[in-house]
């Protein structure tokens, strides 16, 4: 019998915990090797910032760490896997490649690419999805084939499955048994760690990290979570930041960037928040809501799972096309934290000297960058993200992105944050400033969020004069936001072909999405059953009928029909913009779709005749009303 | 190829006579199997191509019409170019197409004439502005319906030296005679300007937006009001708005209003407001019983002194910006005719009795939006319990929603649901 050779590859998913795929690749093994690819060319030329290589370079040292005690050792191979691997499976003999599942575009080309290779080398390949709590493409299939494109839908979704696996247990020198993993004297140079210095950083002068990568970090954090003060991590987890400016801060039990990476198992936060709920709320059973944070990230992974242009405005077909202004100069002032704006400039400054700001930062700066104020394109600001925030994955930074600028799922875009209002009503005294910007430092918390407005002896007493040692705003918001309103509200009326004076009712309904789960898995209970107090009073039936199949309206039937997204469907037509700018300004002359000709039809003055019939009729509407020619 | 192009001619020419559609069709059919191929597009009878042209993207059209002298004829029949939209971009400052100028010389050389509805559409540089401009001044031989600039991303037309952009404008007030709609929001356009408008369109003039023109003065719009009895639509910023101005639109001779769209900005903090009459406003809605009023206010807290204090007759309104409960609460007192409501920011102090009294006396309330407004769920509920069914839109975030001992967020959107007759959820954003 021909012994295993196995190489577990690492890519995401730096850990040992709750890995199924590297306990594969120790299944009846007799060697294992585990590898990571780092590519220095790409390291030196790459836009991924300071902070990232360090995170990914110390969660190597961790793992590197972990499995030394297992008499093991990190294989850090320098350069492509596509070019290497094949020389590895000769040079090592090697048998079965184990990885976890990449369901992200360009991960799943890469690894269809290293599978082919595997197979002419005879290799045996095992993949286990670990880096997601379910199969993403389960869910689709549940959703008729189609990502879903509202969370509410998902959330809906992810219920009406079975629950995540439990998480694995890391390996054990037991497990190990005879496997070995054969290391040469010189495995360290040939396969160390490398240095942030040896891959071109600077790092002179470079603070210490605020979020130290690796495995042990996480769980430590994870750990924390559970001890004796959960009541903290609650607040940290569920509640929305109020009245000062702690929360904004990095906090020590903060997750994301370990999931991003994988230092820490979706599955096992997954397992722990249950835990947790259990014992803060006595037993009850936690609503799916608890897990959102947790959700949101799989809802991203599923979008953008099939959908290679997930990242762009064109070519993407669940991207709404908006006319973005192209604008350089205010897009660095914007990146470099020289708005103007100290909320803004705070935040953008905690981004790039820590890697990471809270969500409810992140609201602030991407709406101000897009349809809040400097109507600059998400995809600006999602490569910003890109290179300087720890937890930025392809999909969840792009999916992000789509939302805050209002450009996909189906958002309300009335709610723009101000930034003067926005910061001042989670952190009223301004600490937050302070901190990240001190030249702001003296300024009293009166003025703190719009200096400018200060008379010129408070600015003087603060050492600090508007225009001098700080930014005048660069924008005026009122003004800004009476023009982005206004815009938004014309983009998202023709997609409705809403012609109305409401606000509110522009928006494209999607009443597909909203619906409970899929009839096909009829013998499903709605999730929302669950959340049933056990005492609910019992004119409350109603609510108990409400979502049960025996109760669906014609409406219910009707959605549930269509199976496929709303974007196959009768979406189709305004979700997938041929040409860049046709979907939100169709040409004058006439733009051919039959939808945006009845749509025009009635009183939009941007628009193009249709068929000499509806021509006549349409003109006639015009003369008629001319006065609403432009009532959109 | 010659003999083709004869039998197209020929085509066209019994087409002129007038057969009809069906008529048409058996007759391609007859004429493809004849030749026992499949149709030749060639003989396809110029209505139908029209139609067909009609439903093509301009570029295609342009591509299309280089396919036979035919073709090309139909390319530029006057229908085809009754409506034309220019867009005027530049690659620097954005990501969208412009329109080819060459095609914008063809346009103004053999369609000029034809032209009835023009729109502009213009990114955020002076070069499309002043590329906008120069084709108006252009426009002499048109007689436009409507005339809509818009800017798409910021105002670039206010960069422009203001006698340039009048004196293009002008032209097409001059020249048309019988413009009915006029979009002009965020132009330098001015009091003299708009009295050549009055002067050559004061009986055809329907709408007129024009948003942020800060060089139009009180005086200015009342002359537009004054003279032009077919105005049914107007949106102007609040420093527009006068008594004399709802009284001039509520005249006998006056038409009713239908849209009357105000926007109140603050340029200045602490700027602070004219009041206008009850009075006026009861001129104004005695005159057109159905007219909305659209107000979008973008103010800073307190700035809001003269506002809300007297009844007014407002459909919709928006609060751009964080709005004090105290005015929250005299809009439940003061608006009986509200239709949907909008509220972007509010103080850390829940909404509750706010709601309340705006369900109470706010009969019509169809639609509200609420962002950073902290409402307590008991209040939120009763609040859609109250208003039922009319409440066709109902937006707010589910994280300002704040659980209390009768509902938490897991049951509110059972219980909001159950008294909308629909299923609803509160918005979401990503806490990633």
């Amino acid at each position: 019998m021909s012994s295993i050779n196995s190489v577990h590859w690492f890519r995401k998913g730096l850990r040992l915990h709750d890995n199924p795929a590297l306990l594969e690749a120790l299944r009846g093994a007799q060697s294992l090797r585990c590898v990571y690819f780092l590519d220095p060319w790409f390291a030196g030329a790459s836009n991924l910032g300071v902070n990232r290589w360090r995170f990914l370079l110390q969660c190597l040292e961790d793992l590197d760490a972990s499995l030394r005690k297992l008499n093991s050792r990190l294989f850090v191979i320098r350069g492509q896997p596509a070019n290497i691997f094949p020389r590895l499976f000769k040079e090592w003999k090697v048998s079965r490649l184990t990885f976890e599942c990449d369901s992200e575009p360009f991960g799943k080309e890469r690894d269809a690419a290293i599978k082919k290779l595997a197979s002419e080398a005879g290799v045996e390949v095992i993949v286990k999805i670990s880096h997601t709590l379910y199969d993403l493409d389960r869910i689709i299939e549940l959703n008729g084939g189609q990502p879903p494109l509202t969370f509410k839908r998902f959330q809906t979704l992810a219920s009406s499955m079975e629950p995540p696996e439990p998480p694995l247990d890391p390996p054990t020198l037991e497990l190990m048994g005879n496997c070995v993993t054969p290391v040469s004297d010189n495995h360290t140079e040939k396969y160390g760690v490398p240095l942030l210095e040896e891959l071109g950083f600077d790092t002179e002068g470079l603070a210490p990290a605020v979020w130290p990568g690796g495995e042990s970090e996480a769980l430590r954090r994870m750990d924390r979570h559970l001890g004796p003060d959960s009541t903290a991590a609650w607040q940290e987890n569920f509640e929305r930041p109020k009245q000062n400016s702690s929360p904004l801060l990095a906090s020590p039990l903060g997750l994301s960037p370990y999931l991003r990476f994988g230092c820490l198992s979706c599955r096992l936060f997954h397992c722990k928040l249950t835990q947790l709920y259990k014992k803060v709320k006595k037993n009850a059973n936690p609503s799916i809501s608890l897990y959102d944070k947790l959700l949101w990230r799989e809802f991203f992974y599923t979008a953008a799972t099939n959908n290679p242009r997930f990242d762009r405005a064109e070519g993407n077909p669940i991207c709404i096309r908006i006319p973005w202004d192209r604008n350089a100069e205010a897009l660095a002032k914007w990146a470099e934290a020289r708005t103007g704006f100290p909320w803004i400039d705070a935040i953008m400054t905690q981004l790039r000297q820590e890697g990471w700001i809270h969500h409810l930062a992140r609201h602030a700066v991407a709406c101000f960058l897009t349809r809040g104020d400097l109507w600059i394109s998400w995809e600006e600001g999602m490569k910003v993200f890109e290179e300087l925030l720890l937890d930025a994955d392809w999909s969840v930074n792009a999916g992000s992105w789509l939302c805050h600028s209002c450009s996909s799922f189906f958002q309300q875009f009335f709610h723009c944050y101000c930034p003067v209002g926005f910061g001042r009503r989670i952190d009223p005294n301004g600490d937050f400033i302070r901190r990240y910007l001190p030249v702001l430092r003296d300024f009293p918390a009166k003025f703190i969020y719009d200096p400018w407005n200060a008379p010129e002896d408070v600015q003087l007493a603060a050492k600090c004069v508007i225009g001098v040692d700080y930014p005048k705003p660069m924008v005026n918001h009122a003004e800004a936001s009476r023009l982005n309103i206004e815009r938004m509200r014309q983009i998202y009326q023709q997609l409705s072909r809403y012609r109305g004076l409401s606000l509110l009712a522009a928006v494209p309904s999607n009443h597909t999405e909203d619906v409970g789960v899929n009839d096909a898995r009829g013998a499903t209970a709605p999730p929302e059953r669950r959340r049933m107090p056990c005492s609910a009073p019992p004119q409350l039936g109603v609510r108990r009928e409400q979502p049960g199949p025996k109760h669906r309206g014609s409406r219910y039937r009707h959605s549930l029909g269509h199976h496929t997204s709303p974007y196959t469907n009768h979406g189709h037509e305004f979700a997938v913009p041929q040409q860049p700018g046709r979907l939100s300004w169709p040409v004058g002359g006439g733009t051919g779709k039959k939808e945006r000709e009845v749509e025009h039809n009635g009183c939009h003055g941007d628009s193009g005749p249709s068929s000499s019939a509806q021509l006549k009729d349409y003109e006639k509407r015009r003369e008629d009303a001319g006065g609403v020619a432009f009532s959109s | 190829m010659k003999r083709g192009q004869k039998r197209v001619d020929e085509a066209e020419e019994r087409c002129v006579s007038g057969p009809g559609a069906p008529e048409v069709c058996k007759r391609v059919r007859r004429a493809g199997s004849e030749e026992g191929v499949s149709v030749d597009w060639r003989l396809l009878p110029e209505e139908i191509l029209l139609i067909i042209f009609q439903y093509l993207p301009l570029l295609d059209r342009a591509w299309a019409s280089q396919v036979c002298r035919g073709w090309n004829n139909i390319f530029h029949t006057p229908q085809l170019w009754r409506c034309f939209e220019f867009e005027l971009n530049q690659p620097a400052s954005s990501y969208l197409k412009a329109t080819h100028p060459d095609l914008i010389k063809q346009i103004i050389t053999r369609h000029s004439n034809h032209l009835q509805y023009v729109s502009f559409k213009v990114d955020s540089s002076t070069e499309s502005a002043e590329a906008a401009c120069d084709i108006l001044s252009q426009l002499v031989n048109c007689s436009l319906k409507t005339l809509g600039l818009i800017s798409t991303a910021r105002p670039s037309f206010m960069e422009l030296p203001k006698s340039h952009f009048i004196s293009a404008l002008t032209v097409v007030f001059v020249n048309s005679k019988s413009l009915s709609s006029l979009k002009i929001d965020d132009t330098p356009v001015d009091d003299p300007s708009l009295k050549v408008l009055v002067a050559n369109n004061s009986d055809t003039l329907k709408l007129l937006k024009m948003s942020s023109c800060p060089h139009v003065s009180p005086a200015g719009i009342l002359c537009v009001a004054d003279q032009c009895h077919g105005l049914r639509e107007l949106a102007l910023n609040y420093h527009l708005l006068s008594d004399e101005l709802l009284l001039a639109l509520s005249s006998e001779r006056h038409v009713h209003l239908e849209h009357l769209r105000i926007d109140v900005v603050s340029e200045t903090p602490g700027q602070t407001f004219h009041s206008i009459k009850k009075s006026s406003w009861d001129a104004m809605v005695r005159h057109s019983p159905q007219f909305n009023l659209v107000m979008y206010f973008f103010l800073y807290e307190n700035e809001f002194g003269p506002f809300f204090r007297d009844e007014v007759p407002v459909t919709h309104l928006y609060f751009g910006r964080s709005v004090s409960k105290e005015v929250l609460g005299r809009v439940g007192l003061t608006c009986p005719r509200l239709v949907e409501l909008v509220v972007c920011a509010n103080g850390l102090r829940p909404l509750d009795e706010e709601l309340i009294r705006i369900a109470e006396r706010c009969k019509h309330l169809s639609a509200i939006g609420l962002g950073e407004c902290e409402v307590s769920c008991s209040a939120f509920v009763e609040f859609v319990k109250m208003c039922g069914k009319r409440l066709s839109q109902l937006s707010i975030m589910e994280e300002v929603l704040m659980p209390d001992n009768q509902y938490g967020l897991d049951d509110i959107h059972w219980e909001v649901s159950k008294h909308l007759g629909r299923v609803w959820f509160p918005d979401m954003m990503p806490t990633w």
